[in-house]
C-alpha cells in the first residue's frame, strides 16, 4: 500500500492503495466516482476515458503511480452543470440507448474537439473509432460530435 | 359505465394484476384512507411507491410519476411506456417523472425484458392506466366545480371547463379524486388525437448519462458492501483441486469461497481480486463432454448427413416434387458460438440476512434472480426484494441469473453484502451463448423456375426448435419438409438478441437469393412471386401477415431505388420476427474496382411507432448489431473454454464499420409491436446477398471475414 494525492475535477484526494492500482478503480471504488465506467479492463473499448491534463485516457490500464500531479477530469467534473457543448449535443441529438459507453464516448469527444474544434466528418470517425459502442449508436455518435464542433 | 365501489377497489387490484390481459391500475390513492401526500424527490416517492399497487401517481404540485416496471437495456421503454400513460392522461410531458419500479409480481405482469415484447403487452393496460386516472380527476373537477363532466376538456396537465371559465392542474383535484369511483372500463382516445405518442421524445435518462450519475448496476456501492469475483470451470469440467494460498496473500483479499465448480474471492475493493483471482491455481477433471471448434464441426457434419430430426412442418409430397423438379439447389450454412457481449459486464449487489435476501442490479428477468435466490436459500420468495437498475446492455444475456446465484451464495457464505462483478473476460468466457448452428437447404425448381419444394433440416446445439417453421417461406410452396436436430452440449446457451432468428434469417435469405438467381428471376420478384402465392392461395398453416410482408418488400425496393443503378450492387432481405416486419436493401458502389458498402435501406412495419427516435435507434442498432456480428465476430473453443477472451480477440463492430443506414416506417394501422430485435435478423442476408451481387462470391458462413471466399475481397464502408 502506498498513499497518493490526486487532483480529480478541481479537487485533491489522498487515496490508500497499490501502486499498480488502476486509476479506473480508484475513481470508482475509492473515490465514488462512478461515472468512468468499467467494460474491457485492456483499453480496447473506451468506457473509461477521462483527461489527464486535458488528454483522452483510458483509466483502466493507467496505473495510479503513473498519474503524479496531473490534472484528471472525468465525465461528472466536465462541466459544473451538466452543460458542456458536447453534454448539450449528445442530449439534443438523444444519443444514447442503453447509455453505458457514453460517459467514455463524451470525454473522448470533448477532449478530441479541444485538440481540433473544426474537425471533418472523416476527423471525426477517426478519432471516436476508439470508442465501442454496443448498442450501435454510432450514427448519432457521429452527429452529435459534429453538432457540438458548431455550436461550440 | 360500470363503476367499482371503494371498498372492493384492493380486491379488484388484486385480481387484475394476477390475471393475464386483465387491466392493472394502481393509483396509490386508491389504497390509501388518507389522500396522497406530497411527492417530492425521488426517494420519498420511492419510499412511498412500495406498499400500492401502482403505474402512477399525480402529487398535489401537479408532478405525474410514472412507473415503469419492465428493466431498461437500451430499448427505450423506460421512456416510451410512460408516453403511452401521459398520452392518455393528458399529461404534461415537462412534469412527468419516470421512476422504474422494483420487482413487484402482485402489481405487475410480464415484468422482463425479452422477445420485444412489452410493448405489444401492454400497450392495452397502460393506455387504460392513463385513461382511468384522467377519468377520476375529471369526474373531481366536474364535483368541486359543479358542472357536468363531459363539458370539461383535458389538455397538458390542465383541466378545464369553458363555460365557467374555471380551470386548474391535475394536483389540485387529486384529493377529491381519491374519493371518486373508479370506471371499470374507459374511452381511450382516437388514435389521431394522440399528442405524445409519435413524437420524439427524449431519453428521460439523458441528464444521469450525459452527466455520470449512479445508474447501472455496477454503479451500485453501499456503506460494508463486500466485492467478489469468481473463477468458474471450463464447461465440462469440475475442480479436483484448489490452491487458493497465492490469492489469499494479497492484500484487500478478505475472503476464498468455493461454491459448486466455482470460486470466488473476496476483498473490500475491486482491483486486488481481479489479480487474486489469476493467482487462484485450480485443478479441474472432466465431468461430462470437454468440446472444441472443431469437435462442433465434425458434429454438425454427422448430424446433418445421419441425425435423427424431429420433423416441424410438412406439406404435399416432398419426395415427388424433388423429383420431377428440373433443376435442385442446396447449400448449408453455419455460424459460430457468441457471447452477448453488454457493456456493462454482469454484477449484482446480494445482502444475505437469515431468511430474507435484498437483491440490486441489472437483470432483464427480475423475478427469476428473485426465484433462484430463494431456491438457492429456502426460503420463500417473497422474503426476496429486487430493485432494477439500468441495465448496460443485455442481448439476452441478463435473462439468466447465473451472477445472481453467485451473488446471493457469496452473500450467504460471507455473512455480509457483497457485489459481484464480471470481468470482460469472465463475460466471453461464462457461457450462456448464441449457439452455433448448421443449416441445409433445398429448393426444387419446375421448367418455369418456380419453386416447387423445399426442404430446411437445422441442426442447432441446446436450441431445441432450430427453424421458424410457419415463418416465410413456409405457405408459399406446394412442397415442404423442415426438421431439425439437437446436439446437447455441454457448452451453455441461451436466447441471444433475436434467438434462432439472428442466423437462420441470414441463411434463409442468403439462400432464397441463390434459389431466385438459379431461377433466372430478379430476388424482390421472386419473393414477391412467393408472396403472391401465400397470399392467394396459401398453403397450411401461416405464421405471418402477407400483406404487411409485401407492404415493407414494395416499400423497400422502392426507398432502397432497388435495380435503379447498374453502378450499385444490391442485396434484399426480408424478415418478421417477434410481431414487426422488416425489409433492408444493402447497397454496394464499385469505386475504382473497390466494392464499398454504403448504404443500407430499411422498412419496418411495427406498427404503431410510438417514439420514432427511439424507432429509429432500435433499427439501426439491430442493423449495426446484425451486421457487426456477421461481418466480425467469433468465439471458438479449445478443451471448453473460449479463444477470444477479450475485444483485442473478440472483435466488435466499431464506427468507422458501419454504412449509412436509412430507416423509414409504414403506419399500417396496427397497435405497436415491438422493436428491440427485428430489424436485426434480415441485415445478413442484405449484406451477403449484396456482396454476392458486386463480386460473384457467396458467404454462407459468419464471420464473413474469416470465410476464405471474402479474404481476397477488400470491402470497403463509408459514410456519407
Amino acid at each position: 500500500m502506498a498513499s497518493f494525492n490526486l487532483k480529480v475535477n478541481g479537487k485533491s484526494f489522498q487515496v490508500e492503495v497499490e501502486d499498480d492500482t488502476p486509476l479506473l478503480w480508484v475513481l470508482r471504488d475509492h473515490l465514488g466516482l462512478v461515472g468512468t465506467k468499467f467494460s474491457c479492463g485492456i483499453a480496447q473499448c473506451g468506457a473509461c476515458t477521462v483527461h489527464i491534463n486535458g488528454n483522452p485516457t483510458f483509466s483502466c490500464v493507467t496505473p495510479i503511480s503513473s498519474v503524479g500531479n496531473s490534472e484528471v477530469t472525468t465525465i461528472e467534473g466536465l462541466s459544473e452543470n451538466g452543460d458542456h457543448p458536447v453534454q448539450q449535443a449528445w442530449k439534443e441529438v438523444d444519443v444514447a440507448q442503453c447509455g453505458y459507453c457514453q460517459g467514455g464516448q463524451i470525454m473522448q469527444a470533448a477532449a478530441f474537439l479541444k485538440q481540433n474544434p473544426n474537425p471533418s466528418m472523416e476527423e471525426i470517425d477517426n478519432a471516436m473509432n476508439r470508442n465501442i459502442c454496443r448498442c450501435g449508436t454510432y450514427h448519432k455518435i457521429r452527429e452529435a460530435v459534429a453538432l457540438a464542433a458548431k455550436n461550440k | 359505465m360500470k363503476t367499482i365501489t371503494r371498498e372492493s377497489r384492493r380486491d379488484f387490484l388484486k385480481i387484475a394484476g394476477t390475471t393475464a390481459g386483465g387491466l392493472f391500475i394502481g393509483f396509490n390513492w386508491f389504497s390509501c384512507d388518507s389522500p396522497k401526500v406530497e411527492v417530492l424527490s425521488t426517494e420519498e416517492v420511492l419510499a412511498q411507491a412500495k406498499p400500492f399497487n401502482a403505474y402512477l401517481s399525480i402529487s398535489p404540485s401537479g408532478d405525474v410519476v410514472i412507473y415503469s416496471p419492465n428493466p431498461e437495456l437500451g430499448q427505450n421503454i423506460k421512456t416510451s411506456f410512460p408516453m403511452v400513460v401521459a398520452e392518455e392522461l393528458d399529461a404534461d410531458w415537462e412534469k412527468v417523472r419516470v421512476i422504474q419500479a422494483n420487482l413487484d409480481t402482485e402489481k405487475y405482469d410480464r415484468q422482463l425484458t425479452g422477445g420485444s415484447g412489452a410493448m405489444p403487452h401492454s400497450w392495452e393496460r397502460l393506455r387504460k392506466a392513463g385513461a382511468t386516472a384522467k377519468y377520476v380527476l375529471v369526474a373531481a373537477a366536474a364535483k368541486m366545480w359543479n358542472v357536468p363532466a363531459v363539458e370539461i376538456t383535458v389538455e397538458n396537465g390542465i383541466i378545464s371547463h369553458k363555460g365557467s371559465g374555471k380551470s386548474g392542474h391535475f394536483g389540485e383535484f387529486v384529493a377529491e379524486a381519491a374519493q371518486m369511483e373508479a370506471p371499470e372500463d374507459v374511452q381511450l382516445k382516437d388514435k389521431k388525437d394522440f399528442k405524445i405518442i409519435g413524437t420524439p421524445v427524449k431519453n428521460v435518462d439523458a441528464d444521469e448519462i450525459y452527466t455520470g450519475k449512479p445508474l447501472f448496476g455496477l454503479d451500485f456501492y453501499r456503506e460494508g458492501m463486500m466485492h467478489a469475483m469468481v473463477q468458474r470451470a471450463p464447461f465440462g469440467m469440475k475442480i479436483k483441486s484448489i490452491d487458493d494460498g497465492a490469492a489469499r496473500a494479497v492484500s484487500g483479499v478478505s475472503d476464498v469461497v468455493q461454491f459448486g465448480n466455482s470460486v470466488a474471492v473476496v476483498g473490500n475493493s475491486t482491483w486486488p481480486l481481479m489479480k487474486a483471482k489469476k493467482l487462484l491455481k485450480i485443478e479441474y477433471e472432466a465431468e461430462s463432454t470437454v468440446e472444441s471448434s472443431a469437435d462442433h464441426d465434425r458434429i454438425f457434419q454427422e448430424l446433418m448427413a445421419n441425425g435423427k430430426s424431429e420433423v416441424k412442418r410438412q406439406d404435399g409430397d416432398i419426395k415427388s416434387a424433388f423429383q420431377k423438379a428440373s433443376k435442385i439447389v442446396s447449400a448449408e450454412y453455419q455460424c459460430p458460438f457468441l457471447a452477448h457481449s453488454p457493456m456493462e459486464p454482469e454484477n449484482f449487489f446480494a445482502h444475505v440476512q437469515g431468511d430474507r435476501c435484498e437483491l440490486i442490479g441489472p437483470t432483464q428477468t427480475p423475478d427469476r434472480a428473485r426465484q433462484t435466490a430463494a431456491s438457492i436459500l429456502g426460503i420463500p420468495a417473497e422474503n426476496v426484494t429486487v430493485e432494477i437498475t439500468r441495465l448496460g446492455g443485455g442481448f439476452g444475456r441478463r435473462l439468466r441469473a447465473d451472477y445472481v446465484e453467485e451473488a446471493v451464495h457469496i452473500s450467504k457464505a460471507i455473512n455480509a453484502p457483497v457485489k459481484v462483478t464480471w470481468s470482460r473476460e469472465d463475460e466471453l468466457t461464462g457461457g450462456a451463448y448464441r449457439p452455433a448452428v448448421r443449416y441445409r437447404f433445398e429448393a426444387a425448381l419446375d421448367e418455369n423456375g418456380r419453386m416447387i419444394g423445399y426442404k430446411l433440416r437445422g441442426v442447432g446445439m441446446n436450441a431445441g426448435n432450430t427453424t421458424r417453421e410457419h415463418n416465410f417461406p413456409s405457405g408459399a410452396v406446394d412442397n415442404l419438409l423442415i426438421e431439425t436436430v439437437n446436439y446437447e452440449s455441454s457448452i451453455t446457451t441461451n436466447a441471444w438478441r433475436a434467438p434462432i432468428t439472428n442466423f437462420l434469417a441470414y441463411a434463409e435469405q442468403s439462400f432464397l437469393d441463390e434459389v431466385a438467381l438459379e431461377a433466372g428471376k430478379d430476388p424482390v420478384a421472386f419473393r414477391l412471386e412467393l408472396l403472391d402465392r401465400a397470399k392467394n392461395n396459401p398453403v397450411g398453416q401461416l405464421g405471418y401477415d402477407v400483406d404487411r410482408m409485401i407492404g415493407v418488400v414494395k416499400t423497400a425496393a422502392e426507398k432502397g431505388n432497388w435495380g435503379k443503378n447498374p453502378n450499385i450492387k444490391q442485396g434484399f432481405s426480408v424478415y418478421f420476427s417477434h410481431r414487426s416486419y422488416v425489409a433492408q436493401v444493402a447497397d454496394i458502389e464499385m469505386q475504382g474496382g473497390t466494392p464499398t458498402l454504403k448504404k443500407i435501406t430499411a422498412v419496418t412495419d411495427c406498427g404503431m411507432v410510438v417514439n420514432p427516435t427511439g424507432a429509429n435507434h432500435q433499427v439501426r442498432g439491430g442493423i449495426v448489431d446484425g451486421m457487426g456480428h456477421a461481418m466480425y465476430t467469433n468465439l471458438t473453443f479449445e478443451n471448453g473454454v473460449p479463444k477470444q477472451r477479450n475485444y483485442d480477440s473478440y472483435r466488435l463492430i466499431r464506427l468507422k464499420e458501419v454504412p449509412e443506414i436509412d430507416t423509414h416506417f409504414i403506419d399500417s394501422g396496427y397497435d405497436p409491436t415491438g422493436l428491440g430485435e427485428p430489424a436485426l435478423p434480415p441485415t445478413g442476408g442484405a449484406i451477403a446477398n449484396a456482396i454476392f451481387a458486386a463480386t460473384g462470391r457467396r458467404l454462407r458462413s459468419q464471420p464473413f471475414i474469416e470465410q476464405k471466399e471474402f479474404s481476397d475481397i477488400k470491402l470497403e464502408i463509408r459514410r456519407s
